[in-house]
């Protein structure tokens, strides 16, 4: 898994010759198997001799938000200990966020 | 100088997503069901498949199955006792299959063709996080619990029930000694999983496969 974010980052940072690479920062989903404490052990021994090496990886969580048929709306989760609408108490239907596991963007520092 | 912000807005497992999409397509195709087992290490997800592919043989259904595991062949060799063909994936210590490891085992797997299968089984590395993650190209996806496991083990590991289509108890024979609470097991995975079938059964005395191997029937037939 880390190693596709040091491949789609190094592919993207070709546009821009001798840059540093800051902070890495990603869109997961609550529903995303990610555990973070691991993925960040991970990417520090991932990204070393690679143009990531010293980079900081910055998670951002995104809540699961899922249909209510009865409510007809999307409702967020308050936890994934239940799947119900937290303003009708039913089981809700489709998820509608919680799965991603996106590169959202990179921040980088170029010498001009 | 100067920072600058590189919009990226990529999926991370974007090639594993392309490439089950185009497994899917393939199986659907070649009008094989394709099922993703997925549990903790020793669930009984060998044993389970194990009867499943013996049964399902017995009633004439063309049936193979792929199994990955870190290292040994030893399950690939349980479940070839069904007759049935099956290949091992070592996957070296990665903790769960990819859709890249399914295309190439499939590719060099000479005597078998999808389009000459009913059921295709995949059983994958037994662990709870990574794989629920990986598409394979799977139609079905199976999660499994044992009734030593822990009631609560839904609600610990919610991404797994949650993207599964099918659940199975296993190991129903040891329920009592264990102090297995049914009720509760139950009502923890449909928590996570509102509605989903569940499936309780032993690989042992047989208990509850008949409804299982009906379920896998249906399934086929509405198939593509
Ligand atoms: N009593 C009982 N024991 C079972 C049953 N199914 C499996 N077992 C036992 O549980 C242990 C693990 O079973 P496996 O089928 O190897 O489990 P697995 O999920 O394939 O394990 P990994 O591939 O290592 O993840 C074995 O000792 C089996 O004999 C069952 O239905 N009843
Ligand atoms: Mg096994
Ligand atoms: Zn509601």
């Amino acid at each position: 898994m880390v190693s596709s974010i040091v491949e789609s980052v190094t592919a993207a940072l070709a546009a821009y010759p001798g840059a540093q690479v800051r902070e890495v920062r990603l869109r997961v989903g609550a529903l995303a198997a990610v555990v973070e404490d691991s993925l960040q052990f991970c990417y520090e021994i991932a990204t070393e001799d690679t143009p990531l090496a010293g980079s900081k990886l910055v998670v951002h969580v995104l809540p699961v938000i899922a249909h209510c048929e009865p409510c007809g709306r999307d409702v967020t989760l308050a936890s994934l200990q239940s799947f119900r609408c937290p303003l009708c108490g039913q089981p809700v239907s489709e998820l509608r966020q919680g799965r991603e596991l996106e590169i959202d963007s990179v921040e980088i520092e170029e010498n001009p | 100088m100067t920072t600058r912000i590189v919009e990226l807005r990529q999926g991370i497992l974007k090639k594993n997503d392309e490439l089950a999409r185009a497994l899917r397509l393939r199986f659907s195709k070649a009008g094989v069901l394709v099922l993703n087992l997925v549990s903790s290490p020793g669930t009984g997800k060998t044993a389970f498949l194990e009867f499943t592919l013996r049964e399902l043989r017995a009633r004439g259904a063309r049936v193979a199955a792929l199994v990955g595991d870190l290292e040994t062949d030893n399950d690939a060799r349980r479940l070839a006792a069904s007759g049935a063909p099956v290949r091992q994936i070592n996957t070296h210590g990665i903790c769960h299959l990819d859709a890249e490891m399914v295309e190439k085992h499939l590719d060099a797997w000479n005597d078998v063709s999808l389009s000459g299968l009913d059921y295709l089984f995949i059983e994958n590395v037994g662990n709870l996080v990574c794989p629920s993650s990986y598409d394979l190209g799977e139609r079905i996806r199976v999660a499994l619990l044992s009734v030593t496991e822990g009631e609560d083990k839904p609600l610990k590991y919610p991404t797994l029930f949650n993207s599964a289509d099918a659940a199975v108890l296993t190991k129903i024979d040891i329920a009592a000694p264990c102090g297995f609470d049914r009720d509760l097991a139950l009502k923890n995975i449909h928590e996570i999983r509102p509605g989903i079938r569940i499936f309780e059964t032993s690989a042992k005395t047989g208990a509850g496969m008949d409804a299982w191997l009906a379920y896998l029937v249906a399934q086929r037939g509405s198939a593509s």
